[in-house]
């Protein structure tokens, strides 16, 4: 991305030029349109490889204005290393404020997580997506999948979920589950868990997906249906855990399974970093100790699952939340 | 512990700080310097033209440098600095018939009109490790032979004559050429854009389905028609001006492959062709796209679809090595918040796989012990 010492290589406002952004916008305004479309789009060869996020950052890059603050998370965290390679990309090109609040950013790009901080009208989230199409698995055609789109025949992605209840006992997916858009798209929500699949329904911001290897583009406006697939006798549900974050003691909200050591040790907190860190910075949330569950032998009970708070106290992003203030 | 699983804005700068002193090596060592790999690495650099789809010795060679090597991140470099260039217009199309020749050669007549000419070939060396270029022996000077009058047309005007082959096909007169880098790839398409998405397909892809097809997968029976290497003019039209302006001369390399063809319902018994082009000096690449193009089209001729080279969603989907590798590649990032789905629902499924067991096997005992 550096601009060649001879100046010869020079890159627009936020790295796409004007007419591929005013092509992009099209896209996105389209598939605001008509919810859950996949809409093709022309889309770019970024400086990011394929399937590292050039979808949601065409997106990204075509609506955002100088004035935004942009947060950008990855598994939920916002110092996983593409995430801040992306957000570091957004401050180079574009130069605009980032942060790791989502209450105080107007653009949130994620990949496989919503945050779990409810967000506003104010708000985009952009998701990356790497296979767009929700029955993609189920039929590898394109020229397929684009005609089942077109005569609503979902009657195979129910057989699918049908036959994992059969087989299993219940439906055997727990991320990219798929959901029908304002009563007439399926849609594939990107490989967020499907814990994160309430959030979509209904959400005052707006939601776009990018999948930029695969060239398309689809939104969710606000205040949309989003509802999961299921059956009457087989109601959706989302994933529960049995015990809060270690961290900061939250329930009702996705957590990680974090290793302790090499005997089974292990402890869960939050996915959703900046998340975790508030409810720890805030004193009148109920304060948690800290818990580690041992499933191996003697030694591990003096694994100090306590110290780990400790050392994510320091905020990670050093500056970067200021900016945006 | 925690922390450990995640990276930081340090990691990154360190490790790319590491990436440059390796990509440097040892400082004793002189640093490359960009013609030294336009003029000695050359076919290098014509493969990172061609599948980077940006004419620029010098930028190929960048790349090359930048990714010490590695053709595959030296095409993405390229890709992803073309892909913000303005579009000024498209040439008029290129007359591969009035190339300045440097190699051509054809495998269906043993002579013909402007001849056979070898050029500068890998064909008939033997390949011996060379002990003189490691010691950089002088290099004599190549034999020159006057500039031929004659024109070289192409065989596959050759064969026209006689209504043997295939016309090189119509297009409507309305018809406006696709723009793989302008317009989403949709399927089915029609076979200009193909052969845009070809001719940027990784080598490797396209060498193993040409080859697949040799070997009985969609055995299309090819001949080398005619292998052309040379320059060719570029000429845009300007809307102020009543003629084309010329823009200069690119070398590429054309492969006009020549199929046995029984006939179909569709089409009477004739010769039909497989068509490559690329930029720079690659025959293998022509070739193996000239092969891949030929069995693409068995829709077209009436043939039966039956092996993956005739698939065009599965050819063309795959044939990009910027999307494959980046694709792959992403199996790097962390997928822990899937995963640990997964995780719950294995753990699950286990749990209650294990207490049918040993409900089972309560049961057997108690009928054993009945």
């Amino acid at each position: 991305m550096t601009a060649q010492p001879t100046g010869i290589a020079t890159y627009n406002f936020a790295y796409l030029d004007d007419q591929t952004k005013r092509m992009i916008r099209r896209a996105i305004l389209k598939g605001i349109a008509i919810p859950g479309y996949q809409v093709p789009f022309a889309s770019r060869e970024m400086p990011m490889p394929y399937g590292w996020g050039t979808g949601g950052v065409q997106v990204t890059a075509s609506i955002i204005g100088p004035d935004d603050v942009l947060k950008v998370i990855d598994q939920g965290a916002d110092d996983t290393t593409n995430a801040v390679s992306i957000r570091a990309f957004f401050k180079k090109v574009a130069k605009v404020a980032v942060t790791t609040e989502t209450a105080k950013a107007t653009i949130i790009q994620s990949r496989h997580r919503i945050p779990e901080h409810p967000l506003t009208a104010a708000q985009v989230l952009v998701f990356q997506v790497p296979i767009p199409e929700p029955l993609r698995f189920l039929e590898p055609r394109e020229t397929e999948t684009r005609k089942m789109h077109a005569l609503e025949e979902y009657g195979l992605m129910h057989v699918k979920l049908y036959e994992d209840i059969a087989r299993h006992g219940r439906i055997a997916t727990t991320y990219a589950y798929p959901v029908k858009v304002e009563g007439r798209y399926v849609m594939d929500p990107s490989p967020t868990p499907k814990f994160d699949n309430p959030k979509m329904h209904c959400s005052p911001a707006l939601q776009l997906f990018g999948a930029g290897r695969e060239k398309r583009i689809y939104a969710v406006p606000p205040f949309t249906d989003v509802v999961s697939l299921d059956f009457e006798d087989h109601p959706f549900e989302v994933q529960t855990f049995d015990q809060p974050c270690a961290l900061c003691g939250a329930e009702n909200v996705y957590l990680d399974e974090v290793i302790l050591d090499d005997h089974g040790g292990h402890m869960f907190v939050c996915s959703d970093t900046d998340h975790c860190e508030k409810r720890r910075g805030d004193s009148t949330s109920p304060s948690w100790g800290g818990r580690a569950e041992g499933a191996g032998g003697s030694g591990l009970a003096t694994t100090p699952a306590t110290s780990t708070p400790a050392l994510r106290a320091d905020p990670p992003h050093e500056g970067e939340g200021k900016e945006a203030e | 512990m925690y922390v450990a699983v995640k990276g930081g804005e340090t990691a990154i700068a360190n490790a790319h700080r590491l990436l440059a002193d390796r990509r440097r090596g040892d400082r004793s060592v002189p640093a490359l310097r960009l013609d030294q790999i336009v003029e000695q690495l050359a076919l290098g650099v014509d493969r990172v033209m061609s599948e980077g789809s940006l004419y620029d010795r010098e930028l190929a060679a960048l790349a090359v440098v930048q990714a010490r090597g590695d053709m595959i991140e030296a095409i993405f470099l390229v890709r992803a600095y073309r892909t913000t260039l303005p579009r000024f217009g498209y040439t008029n199309p290129v007359d591969t018939g009035a190339m300045q020749v440097e190699r051509r050669i054809s495998a269906t007549y043993k002579d013909l009109p402007g001849g056979q000419v070898l050029g500068p070939t890998f064909d008939y060396t033997h390949r011996l490790l060379d002990p003189e270029l490691a010691a950089c022996a002088e290099v004599e000077m190549p034999a020159q032979r006057p500039v031929e009058p004659e024109a070289m047309p192409r065989v596959s005007a050759i064969l026209a004559h006689e209504g043997l082959i295939e016309a090189d096909g119509e297009m409507p007169l309305d018809h406006v050429p696709g723009d793989i880098t302008r317009e989403p790839l949709q399927f089915p398409m029609a076979r200009d854009i193909r052969l845009q998405a070809l001719s940027r397909g990784d080598e490797g892809f396209l060498l193993a389905l040409g080859y697949s097809t040799q070997r009985g997968y969609a055995r299309n029976h090819p001949f080398v028609g005619e292998i052309r290497i040379g320059e060719v003019e570029l000429e845009l039209d300007v809307p102020e001006l009543p003629f084309a302006v010329p823009l200069g001369s690119i070398r590429v390399t054309e492969c006009q492959m020549v199929n046995q063809f029984k006939g179909s319902a569709k089409a009477p018994p004739q010769f039909t062709r497989g068509y490559g082009l690329v930029f720079g000096q690659s025959e293998r690449k022509a070739m193996a796209m000239a092969l891949c193009d030929r069995a693409l089209r068995a829709s077209e001729l009436g043939e039966d679809v039956v092996a993956a080279a005739q698939d065009e969603e599965f050819v063309i989907s795959h044939s990009d090595n910027v999307q494959a590798t980046g694709f792959v590649e992403h199996l790097k990032l962390p997928h822990y918040v899937d995963f640990q789905a997964e995780l719950g629902l294995v753990r699950r499924m286990r749990a209650e796989y294990e207490a049918r067991q040993n409900e089972d096997k309560a049961e057997d005992k108690r009928e054993a012990a009945e």
